[in-house]
């Protein structure tokens, strides 16, 4: 089924993103951390799928009425390019991949979140963060 | 990376850790589906095998290369142009038959093992490249050169080289007759 295929893609690429993200933040921000979610999420977004498939993702945007949703917009992700999808399973994006990767990565760098990769503008990566790291956020930047 | 217009292919690069990681993503889980070696050896070759298929067209849409006139060119074909094209590695061909159809592949540095340090004590037969057997064998499928192709020696497994050996199956003189 369409759902345990994408959970089996995510779990490769939770199995995956563990691995690189270390290496990557080793590389691209020595001695630095990210501990602000925007921070984060255009770290995600520029240096990390630099690195892991050459180019940038296209948009970052953030939902209009939730502050713990963001989407990372992908015209043609990497990841989907020799994958033809039969009519039958129409619903299966290989993205869920990346979207296993960057859940692993956004948990290990400190954001723990929910990933979810849907067909929308190409497709887009839901990133859904957990309460508690919103809140830290707030109270970052009220200091 | 900036695109220009009117160029037909597109070269997607990933990052070699991205590919290595994901390649060791698939073996451990396989080897959690699958409980003896021989399972996940069969597995890796056919998928291996569904990779080649589809690989050889892209090799050689993108080296432009002239027919091989024998089976040394062959061998020397996958060692200098498509293992350096696809792994960024060369590997040494010996053959090593009279008849001049069996040849290796000896491998010095192998990037799939690079984040792999040993098998586990219970996978101890497991072969962990297998993947690149099953792709030469269906890229050679598809050019009408039917071939074994098994691994001879493992670095992981405690030998020295890692050495891909390879078999073709049908006599030299029969490709003469091919046109």
């Amino acid at each position: 089924s369409v759902a345990e295929l994408q959970a089996r893609l995510a779990r490769l690429g939770h199995h995956v993103g563990l691995r690189a993200l270390d290496a990557l933040v080793a590389r691209e921000r020595p001695g630095r951390r990210e501990t602000k979610v925007l921070g984060v999420l255009l770290f995600v977004k520029g240096p990390l799928w630099r690195a892991l498939f050459g180019r940038e993702a296209d948009k970052l945007e953030q939902a209009n009425d939730d502050d713990r949703t963001f989407y990372v917009i992908e015209r043609e992700p990497v990841v989907n390019t020799f994958v033809s999808v039969p009519r039958e399973n129409s619903s299966l994006n290989c993205a869920a991949f990346a979207a296993g990767l960057l859940e692993a990565v956004l948990g290990a760098a400190g954001f723990p979140a929910r990933v979810s990769a849907h067909w929308h503008k190409g497709t887009t990566l839901m990133i859904k963060f957990d309460e508690a790291v919103i809140a830290r956020d707030k109270s970052l930047e009220g200091r | 990376m900036s695109r220009s217009p009117g160029r037909k292919q597109e070269n997607h690069k990933i990052s070699r850790e991205l590919f290595v990681l994901t390649y060791g993503a698939l073996v451990a889980q396989l080897c959690k589906d699958y409980e003896k070696d021989e399972d996940v050896n069969a597995c890796l070759d056919r998928m291996g095998y569904s990779i080649g298929i589809r690989l050889i067209d892209d090799f050689l849409a993108r080296s432009a290369v002239k027919r091989c006139r024998s089976y040394s060119e062959t061998a020397d074909m996958i060692a200098q142009v498509a293992f350096k094209m696809y792994l960024g590695v060369t590997p040494s061909v010996s053959c090593s038959s009279a008849t001049g159809n069996e040849f290796s592949l000896i491998l010095d540095k192998n990037p799939l093992v690079d984040f792999v340090e040993e098998l586990p004590a219970e996978r101890a037969s497991l072969c962990y490249c297998n993947l690149l057997c099953g792709v030469i064998r269906g890229a050679l499928e598809m050019v009408h050169l039917a071939a074994e192709v098994t691994f001879l020696q493992d670095r992981l497994k405690g030998d020295a080289v890692t050495e891909i050996g390879i078999t073709f199956l049908r006599k030299p003189e029969d490709r003469k007759h091919r046109r």
